[in-house]
């Protein structure tokens, strides 16, 4: 009798320790917390001084906001791409940050009063400079290289990255990106649902290029030390692909959600992201990233939509991708 | 009239776990929105490809499952139970393994290069039915062949005696097993080739080949659009019930009458040609398969603690699910029940999952409720075709025994333990291995539920690729291709102990 009381009140206290420990709930793409992704170790260095709990819920990140709406869990929302800030800004569910954006190092301005951005990379064709000698040096080269260089990408309807593309595009060939896709089309090997089916494609040897981002060879560079996979790098410009986090009007925790979005500017953090997640770091000055990350072929040129301009141009670019491909 | 009872309540808690989360999404939506000019290419493209993908699987299974009927060889329990493999790998996984045999850069694209010829080009109509073929034509030869494995031994030695002609044994022995089996397959083929997505659009090699669950996934991820995702789910929905009665309506009756389930070896004079379709079945399952263990071994050895985690979370979702699903099935396995079974498969995964998202979010934490709900929804995605395995032969029990049971007065309880079940056991036994099988390696609906702490191994998969893992993806992938099989293996053998089938 004694011993279950004691037993009881041990749980009570136990449950009091663990209700006083203000848990943060971050939505994170799938990716992030395994292992390998970024997730442990933002976990890690976050929790070591807010006294909070952070726990990511991975997964669909706005489809999931928007199908719980106000009464999400989420208080925080990290992995947005900019193809999706207007909808989101729309839904009204997102609060604006109180984070300096002074300290931003991107190509491009950003001044979002909602989401800040945490790392970035640009669209890019990796190749393997075993399989492929020569790489087109432009994107007009690309179009008039011989129709037995094999490309890889991935769906604009499916995937964030094809979606990119697409714009890129658009942004480099204008009212022609039709006429572009067309002459495209014949290299093209298949179209893939995500980036992984393509990519994994590529590391089999199904084709010579495939759609990624240009850092994608610092994590063959960095990670198993070989040199051989590169972006070509093409002077029209690449498109910027940035990843953004931000703040749930609903939180419960608002102080902790501050606290974490001025988190993923800092130091530690901008330290960690380039190999955690394989991207340019978004508030870091370049002599400071990882070794590997200084060796990246980057392009002179970004290109880069507002959302505004994006959304208006989204449908009728992938409207032009589907015919040109269909034929 | 308990039996009806039961199979009503089957019944309806089937129809609730189809039509709820459909209504769910209709409901948050505020209506089902019109379809456009493009949904109705991807339609077009989807009615073909699932026709050609079913009739392709269904009739090279007729030669090859007669051969492996007819045939003992050694082997022969191995290659059938590894015929259970393709079924169950996910999409990612079998898409590099058929790639890195047929694709431009694969083993036959290289042996033809080596001997002067060109490279393969797979990408088009033809590589999506060989991708689904690949999947199904497997399960069609172990349908039949459980068909062919029902007729009693009496009714092959008779045939001996009479003398018949090759023609005559057709007519009178094989053609009834292909009516009462083949439609319900080609049914069930056809409608999971309906929700076809990343195969199609990967083999297909690019926008000509969009499906309709690919214009589901842009409305549902991309668009947030649910009235169109809704209606797109309504008009797949409508499509393989379609499918489902016309299958229905051909497979009406068969009947050999009872037998004495004597094991004594059958009289049948092997065709020539057995040999050569099963050689090629054999070869066009195993190359593939045989690649994704050649990609995954050297990933062996990078797989990490949350990959075992993962696989032990799948373990526990397999057999969770596949104990639901039989006895979901057993109360169902008439032809009517077989029949709406098919709706199970018919949902949309999206739209199911988004549906038991909104329904299940008011009263409890999804996160929490992850597993379970993957488990139920496993149970819910095998339920047809574990229908479709135990329905013919329930029949010919019920057919067969009836009077016996009529006779004797059994009860309920007798006729199940002493008859039904135990005449029942090598469809039960396959059915259990398919169920288990493909709840460990289904992926579908719970990318909204997922948690952190409690992935499943095709979830793990994923999330290694997504991390430039490839080598740990592969390795995770052949463990879970290994414990499916092994569960499928145990299962399966389970059933059929004292057969030498």
């Amino acid at each position: 009798m004694q011993k279950t009381f004691t037993l009881a009140a041990g749980l009570f206290l136990a449950t009091q320790a663990v209700a006083q420990t203000p848990v943060l709930t971050v939505y994170a793409p799938d990716y992030f917390v395994s292992e390998w992704g970024p997730g442990p170790k933002i976990e890690a260095l976050f929790e070591a001084d807010c006294a909070c709990d952070l726990q990511f819920k991975p997964g669909d990140l706005l489809p999931r906001v928007l199908l719980e709406g106000a009464r999400t869990e989420a208080d925080v929302v990290i992995g947005l791409n900019t193809d999706v800030t207007r909808r989101a800004r729309a839904s009204g569910l997102f609060a604006p940050h109180d984070v300096d954006l002074s300290a931003l190092t991107l190509p491009v301005d950003w001044t979002d009063e909602v989401f800040v951005p945490f790392n970035y990379s640009h669209t890019a064709f990796v190749y393997n400079t075993e399989r492929l000698q020569e790489a087109p040096d432009s994107f007009a080269a690309l179009l008039e290289a011989p129709d037995d260089l094999r490309l890889i990408i991935q769906d604009p309807r499916s995937s964030v990255s094809g979606l990119a593309l697409v714009l890129w595009m658009q942004a480099v060939f204008g009212d022609e990106a039709e006429a572009a896709w067309a002459q495209l089309a014949p290299k093209i090997v298949t179209v893939t649902r995500g980036w992984s089916e393509a990519y994994g494609l590529f590391t089999d040897g199904e084709a010579d290029m495939v759609l990624s981002y240009t850092t994608s060879p610092a994590y063959h560079l960095i990670a198993e030390g070989d040199d051989t996979k590169k972006a070509a790098i093409f002077p029209e410009g690449h498109y910027f692909m940035v990843e953004l986090a931000a703040k749930l009007a609903g939180t419960d925790q608002p102080d902790l959600a501050d606290a974490f979005l001025s988190f993923i500017l800092s130091e530690p953090f901008q330290s960690m992201i380039g190999t955690g997640n394989w991207s340019i770091p978004a508030a870091l000055p370049q002599k400071d990233w990882p070794e590997g990350f200084q060796a990246l072929d980057l392009p002179e040129t970004v290109l880069f939509y507002s959302e505004a301009e994006a959304a208006a141009l989204r449908d009728p670019a992938i409207e032009a991708w589907r015919r040109a491909l269909s034929r | 009239m308990a039996a009806r009872a039961l199979a009503l309540g089957a019944g309806s808690v089937l129809a609730l776990a189809v039509l709820a989360p459909l209504g769910a999404v209709i409901w948050r939506a505020e209506g089902v929105a019109a379809l456009r000019a493009a949904d109705l290419a991807a339609l077009r493209f989807t009615l073909w490809q699932a026709l050609l993908s079913a009739l392709a699987s269904c009739l090279l299974a007729v030669p090859v499952a007669r051969a492996l009927a007819r045939r003992r060889f050694a082997g022969r329990g191995a290659l059938v139970a590894l015929m259970g493999a393709p079924f169950i790998l996910p999409v990612i996984v079998a898409i590099l393994g058929l790639l890195a045999v047929f694709g431009q850069n694969g083993v036959l694209s290289r042996v033809s290069l080596a001997l002067g010829g060109p490279r393969l080009d797979i990408y088009g109509l033809h590589g999506v039915v060989l991708a689904h073929v690949f999947f199904n034509l497997p399960l069609a030869v172990r349908m039949l062949l459980q068909g062919w494995l029902a007729v009693p031994a009496e009714r092959y030695r008779l045939a001996a005696t009479l003398r018949l002609s090759a023609r005559a044994r057709f007519r009178v022995l094989d053609a009834p097993v292909i009516r009462a089996v083949l439609p319900g397959a080609f049914a069930v083929i056809f409608v999971i080739c309906l929700s076809s997505f990343a195969v199609a659009l990967t083999l297909g090699g690019g926008p000509r080949a969009t499906t309709v669950e690919l214009a589901i996934y842009q409305a549902m991820r991309f668009d947030f659009d649910l009235g169109r995702a809704a209606a797109l789910g309504l008009v797949q929905l409508s499509l393989a019930l379609g499918a489902g009665a016309l299958a229905l309506w051909l497979s009406r009756g068969a009947g050999f009458g009872a037998g004495l389930d004597r094991t004594t070896p059958r009289h049948e004079p092997p065709a020539r040609l057995d040999t050569l379709w099963i050689a090629l079945a054999a070869l066009f399952l195993m190359l593939p398969l045989g690649m994704v263990v050649a990609r995954g071994l050297p990933g062996l050895m990078s797989i990490g603690a949350d990959t075992w985690r993962a696989a032990g979370h799948s373990l526990l979702v397999a057999l969770g699910s596949t104990l639901l699903c039989l006895a979901w099935a057993l109360p169902l396995s008439t032809p009517r029940g077989a029949w709406a079974g098919l709706a199970a498969i018919a949902l949309s995964p999206l739209v199911l999952g988004t549906g038991l998202f909104l329904m299940l979010r008011p009263f409890v934490n999804p996160f929490a409720w992850a597993l379970p709900v993957t488990g139920f929804v496993n149970a819910l995605m095998a339920l047809p075709f574990v229908l479709r395995i135990l329905t013919p032969e329930a029949q010919t029990i019920r057919q067969d025994f009836g009077r016996l049971r009529a006779t004797y007065g059994l009860t309920g309880r007798a006729w199940l333990l002493n008859v039904f079940l135990p005449r029942l056991r090598r469809p039960l036994g396959f059915a259990a291995g398919l169920t288990a099988a493909l709840a460990m390696g289904d992926l579908g609906v719970i990318a909204l539920f997922a948690d952190p702490d409690r992935a499943t191994l095709p979830l793990q998969v994923y999330r290694l690729m997504g991390s430039y893992q490839m080598e740990a993806a592969a390795g995770a992938a052949l463990l879970l291709m290994a414990l499916s099989l092994g569960l499928f293996w145990l299962c399966d053998r389970g059933g059929r102990v004292d057969v030498g089938a």
